[in-house]
């Protein structure tokens, strides 16, 4: 079993959708079950990942590999290294609470909510263990369609539009991924990862793939200014879709980076690093600017996501300038780290955030700020994990949220005071916008009857916000699992980062 | 001999314990079963802080520094949670569980009418437990958690009554200029990883010499002293924790959390941690004279021209609040001379008396049935003696009158900054003497104004107002009336303010020798020869008595004297003249009440500023630019194109016909046209 462990991974949620499906309507109670049990199961097979993976090593580990379109040379391949499974980890935490999430919330056909959900999660398990080019194509762009329906089908009064300008966006951006890389196959005659990685390239084709990768993945981080389809997508995704949204798929964008951009187009990449680190440096201050004045607490949640993964793109791009300007191997790899941490925890945190609102949102059936106000005085125990959440989305130390900024901010001290000090205004900004909701819908006296109503969380609910607490605590506590889990494997790829193509 | 690394596990540990049990368990276990688990859990903590000084002075124990666990390690940078106990640290770690202790023994009494009662306690033990992480740290990421964890702490205590706007308020902007502080502190700790390669102190310091020399690149032709960078760096996270100029706006504001934490949190720890990281690094800042000037005037500044905003303020516990702005400039100014010692020594005499003081004024408050303007008491000695006297105690050693604590570590300072002869010492000279006279001017009129001269309030007996009703519209009632007598508070309030009072009377006379004079903080603390100002001061220190004595004959003396001429006259003979002297002084007034425009400037330049310019990003940039015209407007021009396009395909068959005969002589053409 353990030989086709990553196979089982990928195709267990995805192939256990079918019972769910068929559960139909008519028992939406043994869909929600079985869906749970699927997904538990998912969970525990990931855990499985920890004992046969060698973090010592830093390769691709627990290969697979068969032929899978033969005239193409193309390949079943999957393998995964330490990020990936961080990653994979992640995202069958994440699907558990999302299920146990929609319980009773999903009331309109549950079972394909709860399909859709399995069929998305091990569609990004199949994109963290990839290790071809186009098999990853395939799982990136499949990853779409389930959520294109969770949007539209479950989402809020203008899901279509959202649906259309998700869908597109990310479209539009993906289309050059390919492009790029039918270019590569053509070159190389394979589309296999490591393959790609080797091939020499000049630095005219490696500026048009790095362009090319770059609008791919900067539009699903997303990066400024491809950012715009987030909140919109958001403010209409029913709370699970949020959370998956934010937690796992934004991250493949930064996990692009790591397996596109960095192996194979490594000297563009370097030559336009300034162009990715200001990008990053724009979403830390300008978001956070624009997350500051929302009304909608999901748009602000949304926003502070972008400002957040700014911190991804700007702890990967800034191990260039420290590997190849200043040869400082170690600060890259604290940068680099930093990124991979952002991103796990930025997973747990920003989860955490929309299922908060999904808590208010099922009582209240509203999003704006202004309808709350004193919600503390009626949900005590929901107020112990808004402001826990809030904290650490404010990057406050003892949390998850604080270790990766901490570490892309010592990081890029040593590339450039100055982008240090960009970097370093999140810690005003994200407090202001974060806490700034905070005040004016957890504090205060409650001016609208209809919060004076509103009952604090029951165990589902205590459930799923508890287990991201403790995946928030746990990792602010003691990051050193996680980071070690991953050092063989960021060495690797920063060592990889000096290796001239030109 | 070597600490026990289990016994300091435990000084840690025990508060956040007790914080899980009262916050989680509360209403389980219920008020009593709260205050005795937190009590209990500080108690420990407090004892053992008491040994381990102990050990470290008398016993023979050596520094211990230590890991506990690798928060990370990559490559040659690595993180750990560790201690480091030294004297410095242990004398703080007596000054926050002792002060700390009282605080929570006296909360039992203030608090106990309050619905929050269990969720203060667990908030309290949490802010001990912050506390204690942060002076115990061996490396600057835990000192950051511990100095972020204290500001959450804060965060929750100020915004404790959460249903007041202004608590709320007040909170937010706590936290926010707190983090405008840690902004700078966070680029000095990365500073310090770039130049010296780690986040340990022991190592940071002894390679803080090689950073002689070396300069960060600001711009292309601008490069700064990376010593003076990194001092200045971490002295800006100071002054947002420490309230110096211009991010103390936070303090006085910070007033709206309940008393016991203004003495705990606001007086006596929290906001002295600047002061006692600044000592900690001292191997650092020695190194930088621009970075001593600035911290010494930064510190000067305040502690003239935030006791000034003391003489005018109404509430009792904001005249406090302002005592220790003005109180913590006089650390800082301290430190900016290289008197390290002095400034903890003052740190340590401030946190008994400062937090005696608030601690006296929450007892005045309870009295008053929450009445905080000085202008509706009066005469409230004879109601409440215990209070008045202490709280005599503790305005005496602020103001620093010989054989008081306060006058020890006060009047070395002045002294050091006199000795001093780094740039701008002459301005801090100056504000410090002056200071001295501010500072004896508002206490005692404090003093005067709530337990002197005549009852400005009347006491209306009326029983159909049971004690219970008016306990829940406090602040809405009527000033000047009260519905019973005020009455001296009960033991667990008054014990503590006597616990206090000791210590605000004796401490400094005992400890001034050793730790200022004598080598009593050992390798915590490093000055280099030439700026050594206390061991300059130490060649004319015969003695406590003799210190004193001679404190008599001295300048601030004097001062002190003056003010208090000048306030017995005021007030107990002749009330009037304040108004008087009011009126004829209204532009300094007014600039005084309006506490120089701090507060308004920031509110439109940065919080209204900042949500305008959000805004303008938001409507501007996102919307209209990014929405508007690369997302909408290619989707509408796609449209538009497909629009025409689609009127190519009319149907009609003729038209199709045209097309291809056209298309047909384009080819031909096209071919003929290349072929020639």
């Amino acid at each position: 079993m353990f030989n086709h462990l990553l196979s089982l991974l990928i195709w267990l949620p995805i192939v256990g959708a079918i019972p769910v499906l068929l559960a139909g309507s008519g028992r939406p109670n043994s869909a929600r079950w079985i869906a749970l049990l699927v997904a538990i199961a998912t969970f525990v097979l990931s855990i499985c990942l920890l004992p046969q993976f060698n973090a010592a090593d830093g390769a691709k580990q627990l290969a697979e590999s068969h032929v899978w379109i033969a005239s193409l040379g193309v390949h079943y391949g999957l393998a995964v290294d330490g990020i990936s499974v961080a990653l994979i980890l992640l995202t069958t935490f994440v699907g558990i609470l999302v299920i146990v999430g929609a319980w009773e919330v999903i009331q309109t056909n549950p079972h394909q909510y709860m399909a859709a959900m399995l069929v998305l999660e091990g569609l990004m398990i199949g994109v963290f263990c990839a290790t071809d080019a186009l098999l990853f194509y395939v799982f990136f762009e499949a990853m779409l369609i389930p959520m294109f329906i969770l949007i539209g089908v479950w989402g809020g009064p203008r899901r279509v539009y959202a649906t259309m300008k998700f869908f597109i966006y990310t479209f539009f951006g993906s289309i050059f991924m390919l492009v790029g890389l039918i270019y590569l196959y053509l070159k190389a005659g394979s589309f296999d990862l490591a393959t790609l990685a080797a091939l020499p390239l000049s630095m005219k084709e490696q500026s048009w793939l790095f362009f090319a990768f770059l609008i791919a993945f900067a539009v699903k981080v997303p990066m400024v200014p491809v950012h715009t389809w987030l909140p919109d997508a958001h403010v209409e995704a029913p709370t699970g879709g949020s959370v998956v949204l934010a937690a796992v798929m934004l991250k493949i964008g930064g996990y692009g980076f790591l397996r596109f951009s960095l192996p194979i187009v490594p000297d563009a990449s370097e030559a336009y690093a300034w162009l990715v680190i200001g990008l990053s440096l724009l979403a830390v201050v300008y978001i956070g600017y624009i997350a500051l004045v929302q009304e909608d607490m999901k748009k602000l949640v949304a926003y502070s996501s972008v400002a957040h993964m700014g911190f991804v793109t700007l702890g990967i791009f800034i191990a260039f300038m420290l590997v190849r300007g200043a040869n400082n191997l170690d600060a890259a790899k604290l940068g680099m780290q930093g990124a991979m941490v952002q991103m796990i925890s930025h997973g747990f945190v920003s989860g955490a955030m929309f299922s908060c609102i999904g808590v208010l949102y099922d009582r209240m059936h509203t999003r704006q700020i202004k309808d709350y106000g004193g919600v503390i005085n009626v949900m005590p125990w929901f107020g112990f994990f808004y402001v826990l959440f809030a904290m650490a989305n404010s990057g406050l130390p003892g949390t998850s949220g604080f270790v990766g900024e901490f570490q892309v901010v010592l990081a890029s001290f040593q590339a450039n005071p100055w982008i240090a000090f960009f970097a370093a205004f999140t810690l005003i900004i994200g407090a202001a916008y974060t806490l700034y909701m905070v005040k004016r819908v957890l504090w205060g006296d409650i001016t609208n009857p209809h919060v004076a109503e509103m009952k604090d969380i029951n165990g589902r609910e205590v459930f799923v916000l508890s287990a991201f607490a403790a995946a928030v605590l746990v990792l602010g506590i003691w990051p050193q699992p996680l980071i070690h889990l991953m050092d063989a494997s960021v060495t690797q790829l920063v060592t990889q980062l000096g290796n001239h193509k030109i | 001999m070597e600490l026990s690394t289990s016994i300091l596990l435990t000084i840690a540990l025990a508060p956040l314990v007790g914080c899980l049990l009262a916050g989680f368990l509360g209403s389980f276990i219920g008020r009593a079963g709260s205050h005795t688990a937190t009590i209990l859990g500080v108690a420990v903590s407090c004892g053992l802080s008491f040994y381990v000084l102990y050990q470290l002075t008398a016993g023979g124990a050596l520094v211990y520094n230590h890991n506990i666990y690798t928060w990370f390690e990559i490559g040659n940078y690595n993180a750990h949670v560790g201690f480091l106990i030294d004297r410095l640290t242990a004398m703080m770690m007596v000054v926050v569980t002792f002060v700390s202790l009282l605080v929570h023994i006296y909360t039992i009494g203030y608090m106990h009418e309050d619905p929050g009662y269990q969720r203060f306690f667990s908030y309290i033990s949490l802010f001990t437990f912050s506390m204690l992480m942060l002076v115990m740290s061996n490396n600057f990421m835990q000192l950051f958690f511990g100095w972020e964890a204290v500001g959450l702490v804060s965060y929750l205590l100020i915004g404790f009554w959460y249903k007041r706007p202004t608590a709320i308020f007040a909170n937010l902007k706590a936290f926010l200029v707190n983090r405008v502080g840690d902004f700078g502190f966070l680029l000095g700790i990365a500073g310090v990883l770039y130049f010296l390669g780690t986040l340990d102190y022991a190592t940071a310091f002894g390679a803080a010499p090689t950073l002689v020399g070396k300069t960060l690149q600001i711009t292309q032709n601008v490069h700064w002293d990376a010593a003076t960078v990194i001092c200045i760096l971490l002295f800006i996270g100071a002054m947002g924790k420490s309230a110096q100029v211009p991010l103390h706006v936070w303090l006085p504001d910070s007033m709206e959390g309940p008393t016991p934490i203004s003495a705990l949190i606001h007086a006596a720890t929290m906001v002295t941690a600047g002061i006692f990281m600044v000592a900690r690094m001292s191997p650092i800042f020695e190194l930088s004279e621009t970075a001593l000037s600035f911290v010494m005037v930064i510190g000067a500044t305040g502690a003239l021209f935030t006791g000034l905003i003391g003489i005018v303020q109404n509430d009792i516990k904001r005249v406090v609040a302002y005592s220790t702005l003005s109180q913590l400039g006089y650390m800082t100014v301290a430190l900016g001379v290289s008197a390290y010692a002095g400034a903890v020594f003052h740190l340590m005499t401030h946190a008994f008396f400062k937090a005696l003081l608030f601690l006296g004024a929450g007892s005045v408050i309870i009295a008053m049935h929450h009445e905080q303007d000085m202008r509706y008491m009066g005469g409230l000695r004879k109601y409440m003696p215990i209070t008045w006297i202490t709280m005599w105690i503790g305005s005496l050693a602020l103001c620093g009158v010989p054989f008081f604590a306060g006058f020890y570590s006060k009047d070395a300072i002045i002294e050091a900054v006199g000795e001093s002869h780094r740039w701008g010492s002459g301005y801090a000279y100056f504000c410090v003497l002056a200071g001295a006279f501010v500072t004896a001017l508002y206490t005692f009129r404090q003093m005067y104004l709530t337990f002197h001269g005549k009852e400005r309030f009347t006491v209306v007996h009326d029983h159909g107002h049971g004690h219970h009703e008016h306990k829940d519209d406090h602040g809405h009632h009527e000033p000047g009336i009260m519905h019973e007598a005020p009455h001296e508070s009960p033991w667990v309030v008054t014990l503590p303010l006597i616990l206090l009072a000791i210590p605000s009377l004796i401490v400094g006379f005992v400890a001034i020798g050793p730790m200022l004079f004598g080598d009593w903080f050992g390798g915590a603390i490093h000055v280099t020869e030439a700026n050594n100002v206390l061991g300059e001061l130490s060649k004319d220190f015969h003695g406590s008595v003799a210190m004193a004595l001679h404190g008599f004959t001295q300048l601030p003396f004097f001062l002190v004297l003056a003010a208090f001429a000048i306030t017995t006259y005021i007030y107990l003979f002749n009330p009037s003249l304040a108004d008087r002297i009011k009126n004829a002084l209204k532009p300094i007034y007014n600039v005084l009440n309006h506490k120089y425009w701090f507060d308004a400037v920031y509110y439109i330049v940065f919080a209204r500023g900042g949500m305008a310019l959000g805004r303008a990003l938001w409507k501007g940039g996102d919307a209209a630019v990014i929405d508007g015209v690369m997302v909408n407007g290619s989707a509408g021009l796609v449209d538009r194109i497909a629009g025409g396009v689609r009127r190519l395909q009319s149907g009609y068959l003729y038209h199709y016909a045209f097309a291809m005969i056209l298309g047909l002589i384009l080819l031909l053409g096209g071919y003929w046209l290349v072929g020639q």
